[in-house]
């Protein structure tokens, strides 16, 4: 299968071995995988703080790009952003008038996949320690985040991927199901509140005792994690394609608290 | 309906208590130094959440039912002039007047004159949000009637001189220890020795409230349902001072807000299976009244019903959120509202708080009326309510669209920082080889952060991020430019 992979902004700039994961996972499974050139963000920062005029642009440059390039599916490593591609960029371009888009936001939402719905749905990853080699040996607790939970229905995917992982002992996460807090500019417009749900998660996870706190968005993770690593608490984040890419002959370190080393190996 | 404008703090032009009084994030800052408030909300909120889990998993047809509801409402508000004109004309028929308010002062004045042509100076209530949002306590008190509450929860707030911060459970952010307090301070010829036991306190209330009962010749009530072909009304609730309400006084007056209808009798199947789950986690509420016009020898022998706008016809003409007027005033979203857990209904300023309120109150009195511009940002659109609404109002989606509302109605305006940063990230994030360029900068942020590899400190707006959590510094190079250099492309 050709797979096209929208790495998302946050990943591409910010979180780069999220997307190397993903594309390590996807080539270990025999899949060829393209990054249409074109591709940026998904907007949905701008629908989100209200700013729809100024997300136009953005989700047509999304759509040009994935409609640039040949493929079977495509697929980014976070259900938020793809709950945007799908639900968001036709109400962008409907809410413009341009019934065109539209139509072009809807067929490339409809063949955009989150990371686990395309492994579990679409290419029949049952075992990950069987089919990928999937190797970690350390306890790891998981965050859903919302909008996979909420707006895809991703159910237990993630969670039941990270379970097939050889090594990796899964401790559940209390109120897993309550926001972090991150919401995007809500965590600088309503910083306060924002803190107060963080604080909340983040002791949940603490109580835990895992070593490493796993989730499905960079975004999520990256205000779980700021907040993790500015109470020194030395819990990392990592996102479930690095766990997934993980193997006994070339394990993905596990990072600092801030997320700031890792050896990724890609192939 | 005219609008207040910014800057013009006070100034009500008629609708009552629609408004965030100040902006959400310091009435939310404040609310949250309050860990009294907060453990109370934890505590209620989170074990009404697991009784409204247990009541709803275990329908087979829950999401038929909500499916039901919410056509049934998308119809209401589709026929709603042809249903409003049935339901007055069943109503006369039956014996009852209807009168209609445009707004919250209007109602207040028709209540007012009603109520001094039955030559009385006091009323008892039956909690309702109608008379809660149009403040139609202080304007009887102003004019000398006062007006019982007879909720259990709403006379604990009432003797408190305090204002509801819960749409079912006005009182949620008192203990029972703060109950005890309030009764002994402010409860005639209560107990010296009251304890905070919930049944000591229960009984307490129902000494002092069956006076009132006994005594009052006028009531006013709500409505939850109003049935157009029939002319019905119904009061749904738990602890019978509503139905003593509705029966025993001569007169009767009740504030409906016009999006109340439903179109038949049997529509009240869907609605009396959804109500009480989503509510207070119950199959069924203890008492359901229903009652037509007016019935020789039985009960009220006047009947007034007032229908209210104050503003559900601005959020009838809103196409992306009329939907929120299907609202059953059941607070399942309130309940699992993060943002409500924490701060608490008085931050909301309105009479509706949670994410409802962020959505209903900037729709019926306008996103630039006082500080409701601020209400739909407090939300991290985690999707919680939409999931809990028995009538699926996609709350999420409508909170964006008022957001979007704010932003056009600031345009031309003084930019904010948000807005030179978002105009600038739309420029950047609209073309792969800006963001590209703009990813070829982010290594310089590495220089920002301490040995540590952390950044700790931001300014402008992002200092809001740096409050409670650190940045790691930026990675040596993007993934677009990996991908580049393994792929041998330029």
């Amino acid at each position: 299968m050709k797979i096209a992979l929208f790495a998302t902004c946050i990943v591409d700039g910010m979180y780069p071995r999220a997307a190397q994961a993903t594309v390590a996972v996807l080539e270990r499974l025999g899949h060829e995988v393209v990054f249409p050139k074109g591709q940026a963000c998904c907007g949905q920062m701008h629908v989100n703080s209200g700013y729809f005029k100024e997300a136009v642009p953005v989700v047509a440059n999304h759509v040009r790009a994935f409609e640039s390039e040949d493929y079977d599916v495509a697929v980014a490593p976070s259900g938020s952003c793809v709950a945007s591609v799908k639900h968001q960029h036709p109400m962008v371009a409907r809410r413009a008038g341009d019934a065109g888009l539209e139509e072009r936001a809807t067929a490339v939402g409809k063949k955009t996949y989150e990371l686990s719905e395309l492994l579990v749905d679409v290419l029949g990853v049952t075992d990950p320690a069987g089919q990928l080699g999937s190797y970690f040996p350390h306890t790891v607790t998981y965050h859903p985040s919302c909008h996979g939970m909420r707006l895809l229905k991703l159910g237990d995917r993630q969670a039941g991927l990270l379970r097939g992982v050889e090594g990796l002992e899964l401790l559940d996460l209390p109120e897993a199901d309550q926001c972090c807090g991150f919401g995007g500019t809500f965590s600088v417009k309503n910083a306060d509140v924002s803190s107060a749900m963080l604080a909340d998660k983040t002791a949940n996870i603490r109580s835990t005792g895992a070593s490493v706190c796993a989730g499905g968005d960079y975004s999520c993770l990256m205000h779980i994690g700021g907040g993790l690593s500015r109470q020194e608490s030395g819990v990392a984040t990592l996102h479930l394609a690095e766990i997934l890419a993980s193997t006994e002959a070339e394990p993905v370190a596990v990072p600092g608290p801030a997320g700031q080393t890792v050896k990724v190996v890609v192939k | 309906m005219s609008r207040t404008a910014l800057g013009m703090p006070g100034l009500r032009p008629g609708s009552g208590n629609l408004f965030a009084e100040e902006k959400f994030p310091s009435a939310a800052r404040r609310e949250l130094g309050n860990s009294q408030l907060r453990r109370n909300l934890k505590h209620a909120t989170s074990t009404i959440r697991t009784k409204r889990l247990n009541v709803t998993g275990e329908l087979p047809d829950w999401e038929e039912l909500r499916d039901a509801g919410s056509a049934l409402k998308t119809s209401v508000m589709a026929r709603l002039p042809e249903l409003l004109e049935a339901f007055e004309a069943n109503v006369t028929a039956r014996g009852g007047t209807v009168h209609w308010a445009r707004d919250a002062d209007e109602a207040n004045r028709i209540i007012h004159e009603l109520v001094k042509a039955e030559g009385v100076d006091e009323v008892v209530k039956v909690k309702s949000m109608a008379t809660q949002e149009i403040g139609m306590n202080e304007y009887l008190e102003e004019h000398g009637i006062a007006a019982y509450e007879t909720d259990l929860a709403e006379l604990i707030v009432q003797l408190d001189h305090d204002k509801p911060s819960h749409i079912l459970v006005p009182a949620i952010h008192k203990n029972r220890t703060e109950v005890r307090d309030i009764f002994l301070k402010e409860m005639p010829g209560v107990d010296p020795h009251l304890t905070d036991e919930p049944r000591r306190l229960a009984m307490a209330a129902r000494a002092h409230l069956r006076a009132k009962f006994l005594t009052a010749k006028v009531a006013i009530s709500g409505a939850n349902f109003g049935i157009a072909d029939s002319g019905t009304l119904s009061v749904v609730e738990s602890e019978g001072n509503g139905r003593m309400c509705l029966t025993l006084p001569e007169t009767l007056i009740t504030v409906m807000g016009i999006e109340k209808l439903l179109p038949t009798f049997s529509d009240l199947e869907v609605f009396l299976q959804l109500l009480p789950r989503s509510s207070t986690g119950e199959r069924m509420n203890p008492y359901t009244s229903l009652w037509t016009g007016v019935t020789e020898g039985d009960g009220p022998s006047t009947f007034h019903v007032i229908l209210l706008d104050n503003g559900r016809t601005n959020a009838l003409a809103d196409e992306m959120g009329r939907s929120a007027l299907h609202c059953i005033r059941c607070s399942a979203c309130i309940n699992v509202c993060p943002v409500y857990e924490r701060t608490g209904g008085h931050a909301y300023g309105s009479t509706y708080p949670g994410p409802i309120g962020a959505i209903l109150s900037p729709l019926m009195t306008g996103v630039e009326a006082e500080e409701n511009g601020s209400l739909p940002y407090a939300s991290s659109l985690c999707g919680a309510c939409y999931d809990a609404c028995p009538v699926k109002i996609n709350i999420p989606d409508i909170l964006v669209h008022l957001r979007g509302k704010d932003v056009d109605a600031h345009r031309g305006g003084l930019p904010s920082q948000l807005d030179v940063g978002l105009k600038a990230a739309s420029w950047a994030l609209s073309d792969g080889r800006r963001l590209g360029a703009v990813e070829k900068l982010l290594p310089l942020g590495r220089a920002a952060a301490g040995k540590d590899k952390k950044i700790k400190k931001l300014p402008g707006i992002a200092a809001g991020w740096t409050q409670s959590r650190d940045i790691p510094a930026p990675p040596s190079q993007s993934f677009r430019d990996w991908w580049a250099k393994e792929h041998k492309e330029s």
